[in-house]
């Protein structure tokens, strides 16, 4: 068990993680205190959310790239309720985003399912409408801090037995996605239709309403993160979260999702995201211009992809080298 | 099941449809309508549409973006997808902003521009083909790592001054309201057309989009095609980069943001399967003018162009999805 733990990704990946935590403690003493990686938690559990909602996506073959936009777009919304009506209270206003998020991923579930288009193509689309819609409501305006309510700014801050509500939710969030994954048919269906939906047909799975499914569950988890995000940045604007959707993806390559399908782990997607999250916190403290951030994140998404490709081929016998390379 | 199916007489066609029959149906067709309606609206819509000048400037919200077309769909024809060209166009422009501060002059500059197109267009070929990595992530990783080292060398800053005689290329007229943009446009389309529709290299890039495999034991040189794509659409994404940079004479590392999401919808819109293996260049051309359209006629109405985004948005969802919609309700009252 323990060997076999040694060998997998999720081992080298959780190496890289502290390895890069402790390079930045010998720049920056007290980084990898326990209260300052709690905060670097703290500030990856949206990304880590995203990150377990696209895998689900990912595992059927497929792919979203609208959750940033349906993030931007929830987020709005829930603002704005609360900007014009403070009495509405926050847990309405929860159930509200994780609505709204079910119901655009359910709209890119169904065009992915009954008429079969291409997910790149529909999740394209719908990135771009979910997030001009976001103007359409709101005119361009911003809603900011003074605007928002107390308790619902308050809400994602509040400490429970030492860590912030928004870490616990991601927590709790891993945990229903471990036994979501590991221990129900849905979960293995995600497997089954990514690894070969051909075969998942005639083992009883209809591949469609799988894949429905991961992007349903895909959009409730961004509407959720939509009143996160804007509840603890306490802002929401047009342009919130935007280029999120590649982040997410890219926490889910660096975590070792294979984007043909069938391929990954909860426990890869998390470290992904926390990789991710580490630079991202690192950089700062480390003196290193935020500017250095986007071509960090591009030339570790190249690496990582490299990486996984090599443990995913197949062992199998190659008759013909050049017609495997084809593939 | 129709009843009148088993009275009449059995048909069986030497020809499954007529020539004039598939050109009516086909996608370009049906594009051609799209655009020839939204034509009709924004004249109806907007009295200054017609003005010669203003339907001059409506080429440059296509032009650019339409010569990198071009090159991606061969790429999503063959079944490659480049995410990073927007990114390309931010290194280029900016590796053409830092040579400038060493004066030098439009000659050198071009030459930089296509340069760096082409071995960013190396990198990912290099990546995709020698490595056998899967295209769409490999370059979303070089669409943040080309952009990124693009803000490492700008940061908040831009880049201005290029020389007056760099302006032409993004702000020059050939004749009368024919830009050099559109120009080069239309020769780039009559160029890309040839070569996928009228040579063996194009017909081996749809072997390759229909089964890599079959293209293999055929004798077709997969990889070296497929590197030969990533290069042209580098290279196209440099002379993009030129256009754009001199249209706009600075430099900043947000420039062309998100572009590749248009793009890839103008080649889809244009009919390019994205699974590979079928589209036209025409097809792409007529995707080009119809997003032009409607951006410019929405702008004319005042719309801003986030809004626009929804009706390019519904456009690229709404023509894919009519089709199919119209074919499984009439599958379902069979």
């Amino acid at each position: 068990m323990i060997a076999k733990f040694l060998k997998s990704r999720e081992a080298i990946l959780l190496a890289a993680v502290i390895a890069l935590i402790l390079l930045v403690e010998t720049r920056f003493a007290g980084f990898a205190a326990p209260s300052n990686l709690a905060g670097v938690f703290n500030d990856t559990s949206i990304l880590i959310i995203l990150a377990l909602g696209q895998m689900a996506v990912i595992l059927t073959k497929c792919i979203d790239l609208s959750l940033a936009s349906n993030l931007a777009l929830t987020g709005m919304v829930v603002a704005m309720i609360n900007a014009t009506a403070p009495g509405v209270p926050v847990i309405a206003l929860i159930a509200l985003a994780i609505g709204m998020g079910v119901v655009m991923g359910m709209f890119n579930g169904i065009l992915v399912w009954k008429l079969d288009i291409p997910p790149i193509v529909v999740t394209l689309g719908t990135l771009t409408i979910y997030r001009g819609v976001i103007f359409l409501i709101s005119d361009g305006a911003w809603i900011n801090a003074h605007e928002m309510s107390g308790g619902f700014k308050a809400f994602p801050r509040a400490e429970f037995l030492g860590l912030p509500v928004l870490s616990w939710i991601a927590l709790l969030i891993v945990g229903l996605f471990v036994v979501l994954i590991g221990r129900t048919g849905l979960g293995r269906a995600f497997y089954a239709v990514g690894g070969n939906p051909h075969a998942a047909v005639y083992t009883g799975i209809s591949v469609g309403f799988t894949r429905f499914m991961a992007f349903t569950i895909a959009g409730g988890l961004a509407g959720l993160c939509g009143y996160l995000w804007v509840s603890r940045y306490a802002v929401a604007y047009v342009d919130v979260a935007g280029g999120f959707e590649l982040d997410v993806v890219a926490a889910c390559v660096i975590g070792g999702i294979s984007i043909a399908g069938g391929i990954g782990t909860v426990g890869g997607a998390v470290l992904g995201a926390l990789f991710l999250g580490v630079i991202k916190n690192a950089l700062p403290v480390a003196g290193i211009s935020p500017f250095w951030q986007l071509a960090i994140s591009g030339a570790a998404i190249i690496i990582a992809v490299a990486f996984n490709a090599r443990g995913e081929r197949s062992k199998g016998r190659v008759i013909l080298k050049s017609a495997e390379h084809a593939q | 099941m129709s009843l009148s199916e088993g009275t009449r007489p059995r048909h069986v066609p030497d020809r499954l449809t007529s020539r004039s029959q598939r050109v009516l149906r086909s996608w370009e067709a049906l594009l051609i309508g799209v655009a020839v309606l939204i034509f009709i609206a924004n004249t109806q819509a907007s009295p200054y549409f017609l003005n010669p000048w203003n339907l001059s400037d409506a080429t440059f919200n296509f032009t650019e973006k339409a010569m990198i077309g071009f090159a991606m769909a061969l790429l999503i024809i063959s079944g490659e997808i480049d995410l990073s060209v927007a990114g390309i166009i931010a290194l280029a422009s900016t590796a053409m902003g830092y040579a400038l501060q060493f004066g030098i002059g439009t000659p050198g500059l071009v030459a930089i521009g296509l340069g760096v197109g082409l071995l960013c267009g190396a990198f990912n070929g290099v990546l995709v083909t020698r490595l056998g990595l899967p295209s769409i992530v490999v370059t979303i990783g070089t669409m943040s790592l080309f952009r990124g080292i693009a803000y490492i060398v700008l940061g908040d800053e831009a880049y201005n001054g290029y020389p007056s005689s760099f302006a032409y290329f993004g702000q020059g007229y050939v004749f009368w309201v024919i830009s050099f943009e559109l120009v080069v446009f239309l020769i780039l389309a009559l160029i890309y057309g040839i070569l996928l529709h009228a040579t063996n290299f194009g017909r081996r890039i749809y072997v390759i989009g229909n089964n890599p495999t079959a293209a293999v034991f055929s004798g077709v040189r997969v990889q070296r095609i497929k590197m030969t794509l990533f290069l042209l659409t580098g290279l196209m994404s440099g002379v993009a980069a030129i256009c754009l940079t001199s249209r706009l004479g600075s430099t900043r590392p947000s420039i062309a943001y998100a572009w590749e999401l248009e793009i890839v919808t103008m080649v889809v819109l244009g009919g390019v399967s994205i699974l590979g293996g079928s589209g036209s260049i025409l097809g792409v051309v007529i995707a080009a003018l119809v997003m032009g359209m409607v951006t410019f006629g929405l702008g004319l109405l005042n719309v801003p162009g986030i809004v626009m985004s929804i009706f390019i948005g519904a456009l690229l969802i709404g023509v894919i999805a009519l089709p199919r919609l119209i074919a499984l309700l009439r599958a379902r009252r069979a």
